[in-house]
């Protein structure tokens, strides 16, 4: 049987596609809600998956708590690089944004003692000690698969999912409040909310805040998927694919960044295993290149044919 | 050891410098932040080596026929990309976007094309200049007296020739400069053009001082490059020059033993990273930009 009609492979696009889904809808919060240009999301993905590894491995931490930390510390580094730069010019503080998160993925490659190095986690208890951060998990995960009688990639799919699209229905909500009204009226027009009295830097900052944690999350996600990690998984490339994504589904919508993921995960992880011509004329590493060729052609195409996204209408939002 | 460093931080530096100048006269124009521009210098370099290693031609000319080359690219995307992008009225996020696209697309053809191996220009290896305490590589000297006279160049174009002053009243005020009687596309050509052989030169100076690389080159450079451009103010060309000079300087002399240790050389990037930040946040205008202009 082609890998491309098996379960395993399209279970594997589903989880890429819903580990994403979390970490793209920050960025719905921060630009499609409100109006921020953070390139560097995926410093807050960093700090959640690293945090979690840390945590469990170092202090032996419960995985949930070690989660939960995570995500606390990633909205505290948000608050921490929002509080100095959200004042800054839209450009200005998109290059801010990246360069943070350039600064902490250079921190990790070199704090070896902290993070393992560039060797990745397999060194966080120290270099020969092979060790493993999702013990737990995977024993979690075990007792989910037999109270729902499914294999360990339906389980993880189910959980992945279920919390993304819970994470989808409550920021759907909570634009639907003043709060989120507020959020949207900013994105529109900063001086109009500023003349109603509202504290237009305080809404900047929870959106930024509140869209670390989703990246957080989505990288403890990641952390569990994949049982290893290394620096490089948290290139500045990685915050661009969550751009793809808000953007391919359209702004200003939560419930188009599962579809945009869904793509997103075909495109990414879908490649892969294509055996067929002309992808199976390539090597693996051939494929990775024809991969993000792919992704740089559709933010391209998208700017070109269809800023507004698929689902975006041209009137109510199209980007600046 | 010091006049070392800022030996090294003048070569780190004029090479920022110039692309960081390229960066800067498209931007003073179109208001685009040009993130594709390390691969645009990435392409430089890989072409110098088709000419270079492959041809077995000499660095020089190798250099020459590069920059026309990414000149020639630079020229082809503002016509097939940039000029429709802005017909229609395409904004600075749009822009910026299509950059970041057209970045993976360019970098990951080189990829394809070039395979991902380090590569070497054909220059003497043995050669080292000494000047007082401190020694140069033999392609670290090319790279010094060839960025100096770039620097020179550009700061002439600029300031004395008649395509300098028209990219300077676009770079002011487009709309009037059109008024004016300006031929504005052919003035955006020029500055894509200048900006193209710029991205080749620092290219393929990058590779020279760095003897080996990759495709990463031009991408890994990109941000300290931004910082310059900040830092001299964004769109003032002779403050990104300045700029990459300073921070070049920077980037070496933080790692200084005498200064409290010095900073870790792996740890030369988040120096420049970490003045980009502070130079925002204590003045967003760059060293020499007026106020009024942020």
């Amino acid at each position: 049987m082609s890998t491309i009609a098996s379960f395993g492979f399209w279970s594997f696009v589903g989880i890429v596609a819903g580990i994403y889904t979390l970490f793209a809808l920050g960025v719905q919060v921060q630009f499609g809600y409100a109006g921020l240009l953070n390139f560097g999301q995926v410093a807050f993905m960093g700090i959640g998956a690293y945090t979690m590894a840390i945590l469990v491995v170092k202090e032996d931490l419960n995985m949930w708590l070690a989660a939960g930390c995570g995500i606390v510390l990633a909205i505290l580094a948000a608050l921490l690089l929002g509080l100095p730069t959200l004042r800054l010019r839209a450009d200005y503080f998109a290059i801010t944004t990246i360069a943070f998160s350039e600064i902490l993925r250079y921190v990790a490659t070199n704090e070896d003692r902290l993070t393992g190095g560039s060797q990745g986690t397999i060194n966080l208890a120290g270099i020969g000690r092979a060790s493993q951060y999702d013990g737990a998990w995977q024993s979690f995960l075990g007792k989910v698969e037999r109270n729902l009688h499914v294999g360990s990639d339906a389980a993880m799919l189910i959980l992945v999912w279920t919390v993304a699209l819970l994470a989808v229905a409550a920021v759907t909500l909570l634009m639907r409040t003043p709060w989120g009204r507020v959020l949207k009226s900013i994105r529109e027009d900063e001086d109009a909310a500023t003349s109603l009295g509202k504290n237009v830097f305080l809404y900047k900052l929870q959106a930024l805040a509140l869209g670390a944690a989703l990246g957080a999350l989505a990288g403890v996600f990641y952390a569990w998927q994949f049982s290893f990690f290394s620096p490089d998984d948290f290139a500045p490339l990685i915050t661009f694919f969550a751009w793809m994504i808000v953007i391919l589904g359209g702004l200003g919508r939560a419930w188009t960044v599962p579809v945009g993921a869904v793509v997103f995960g075909v495109i990414f992880a879908g490649t892969r295993f294509f055996d067929f011509p002309p992808f199976s004329l390539l090597d693996s590493t051939e494929r990775a290149y024809v991969r993000l060729i792919v992704i740089g052609l559709v933010i391209i195409g998208l700017m070109l044919f269809r800023p507004q996204g698929i689902f975006g209408s041209r009137k109510e939002m199209v980007l600046e | 050891m010091f006049m070392q460093l800022l030996a090294n931080g003048l070569v780190t530096g004029s090479v920022i410098a110039l692309a960081a100048a390229g960066v800067s006269i498209v931007y003073g124009i179109l208001r685009l932040v040009n993130f594709a521009y390390g691969d645009y210098m990435t392409f430089g370099a890989f072409t110098a080596v088709y000419f270079n290693v492959t041809l077995e031609l000499p660095i020089v000319i190798a250099t020459l026929l590069a920059m026309l080359a990414t000149a020639l690219l630079s020229v082809a995307f503002e016509l097939v990309l940039w000029r429709p992008l802005r017909a229609r009225n395409a904004g600075f996020m749009s822009l910026f976007l299509v950059s970041v696209g057209l970045a993976l697309v360019l970098r990951h053809v080189i990829y394809l094309v070039a395979g991902p191996q380090s590569r070497t220009y054909t220059v003497d290896p043995y050669k080292v200049y000494v000047i007082g305490s401190a020694r140069l590589s033999g392609a670290q000297g090319i790279a010094i007296v060839v960025a100096a006279v770039g620097i020179v160049l550009v700061g002439i174009l600029i300031a004395r020739t008649g395509v300098g002053r028209m990219m300077r009243a676009l770079a002011d005020d487009l709309p009037l400069a059109a008024v004016a009687g300006v031929r504005t596309s052919r003035v955006i050509l020029a500055a894509w053009i200048v900006s193209g052989l710029l991205a080749g030169l620092a290219g393929v100076l990058a590779g020279l001082v760095q003897t080996s690389f990759d495709p990463q080159l031009g991408f890994t450079l990109l941000l300290p490059i931004f910082a310059a451009v900040i830092l001299g103010g964004i769109g003032n060309v002779y403050g990104a020059l300045v700029g990459g000079l300073t921070l070049g300087l920077v980037m070496e002399l933080s790692t200084w033993p005498e200064l409290h240790g010095g900073v870790d050389p792996t740890y030369k990037p988040v120096v420049a990273f970490g003045a980009l930040i502070l130079v925002l946040l204590l003045r967003p205008q760059g060293l020499f930009g007026r106020a009024r202009v942020v």
